[in-house]
């Protein structure tokens, strides 16, 4: 008996010195950590989204709550009025979740340009989503009510020869963000006028 | 100790006992993450700091340590400075932690690191157990930079993403993709296995 609660207390002992050492380190470096994600994740993808912005997208940002689920709001700013916002959306591709971030004009509910952040697709096949411009070409112009699926599908989008499954996916992402935005317009909306 | 111990310590790892080669131990990394120069290197300094912390840590407790929850307590040690190296490179080289992803948190079940501490870490001093894990270290990270400048130049055309043969070039792509792991790992391990035999 001795004998075991020494071994419990020895393993209990290294486990909770291991969580206090980590505490210590996940304090000290979250805000590096999500300043960097900001950055280097969905940074350049704004930035590209919002070219003739006149505001930084990445500072102007804003969280509401979908159901329990958080939603970070990007704002753009063109002629001085908060006319744009992007809004990340998630969806199974071939190799794992594909994120895409999409900028919605508030005015007419149109899709100003998309944007893949993050995927696992296979370089030369699906990975085109993000590097090829046609592709994302494409979205610019649909409005929120549309219907985002492939051609084969009977959508309105070209798949990507050799990457049905990561174009699929991409669109499916786009749905998402339109469903969200569907629902939380309003209080989009109500944000933006208590901000200004 | 003699201080010709702890030198042969540390080149045992670089050579003779070379991790991903004479070992062919840590084989998930080595295959999954040397697409390019960059990963590579990047993964062998995440283990190597992995490995000489653990090392000392586990050397310097071994008396602590009770002999039938020895593993439980590696384990506990080896995952606190992974997830250490973790927060880390997300705080400080996040291009890299992208890259790298899934393979950062897996290298706690990395045989290497725990066959390090099973079998020398947990039986010989700190200073002798620091230089192991040093020379395991280096000697991982010099095979995943030779594997991943093999597959980079040959599949990219490029090292450490500058190209290195002109617009004409066409990448030989088979190298970055996996297959191409396996094929490139075992070209090598033949090799490291005729320069052995003479």
């Amino acid at each position: 008996m001795r004998e075991i609660l020494k071994l419990f207390l020895v393993v209990a002992l290294f486990g909770m010195f291991s969580g206090g050492i980590l505490a210590a380190v996940r304090g000290s470096t979250q805000e590096k950590i999500d300043f960097q994600q900001l950055k280097f994740v969905k940074g350049p993808v704004l930035q590209d989204l919002f070219k003739e912005a006149s505001n930084d997208p990445l500072t102007d940002r804003f969280k509401i709550m979908d159901d329990k689920e958080e939603v970070t709001c990007f704002v753009g700013v063109f002629d001085g009025t908060k006319k744009a916002v992007a809004i990340e959306g998630f969806a199974g591709g071939y190799g794992g979740a594909i994120g895409v971030i999409v900028a919605i004009d508030l005015e007419n509910d149109q899709i100003m340009g998309i944007g893949v952040t993050t995927h696992s697709e296979t370089p030369g096949l699906g990975s085109r989503a993000k590097d090829d411009p046609a592709f994302a070409r494409q979205f610019r112009g649909m409005t929120m009510k549309d219907l985002f699926k492939i051609t084969a599908e009977g959508g309105k989008i070209d798949a990507l020869s050799g990457a049905t499954v990561t174009s699929r996916g991409v669109a499916g992402a786009v749905q998402s963000v339109s469903e969200m935005y569907r629902r939380l317009k309003p209080s989009i909306m109500e944000k933006l006028k208590d901000k200004a | 100790m003699a201080k010709k111990n702890v030198f042969q310590e540390f080149t045992k790892g670089l050579w003779a006992e070379v991790p991903p080669f004479r070992l062919v131990l840590g084989l998930c990394p080595v295959l999954a993450v040397t697409k390019s120069v960059d990963n590579g290197i990047g993964m062998g300094v995440a283990t190597t700091f992995v490995l000489v912390c653990s090392n000392v840590i586990i050397s310097l407790l071994k008396s602590v340590i009770p002999k039938q929850v020895r593993i439980a307590c590696y384990i506990v040690v080896i995952a606190t400075f992974v997830i250490v190296v973790e927060l880390m490179m997300q705080a400080y080289a996040y291009p890299l932690f992208l890259q790298l992803g899934i393979f950062i948190p897996l290298i706690v079940v990395n045989c290497i690191v725990l066959g390090r501490a099973e079998a020398f870490a947990s039986k010989n001093g700190v200073v002798a157990s620091l230089a192991d894990g040093l020379g395991m270290g280096v000697g991982f990270t010099l095979s995943l930079t030779a594997l991943s400048i093999l597959r980079e130049v040959l599949g990219n055309g490029t090292f450490h993403n500058i190209p290195v043969f002109g617009p004409t070039f066409e990448p030989f792509r088979f190298m970055v993709e996996a297959p191409g792991a396996f094929v490139c790992l075992g070209l090598m391990l033949c090799v490291m296995n005729m320069l052995g035999k003479k």
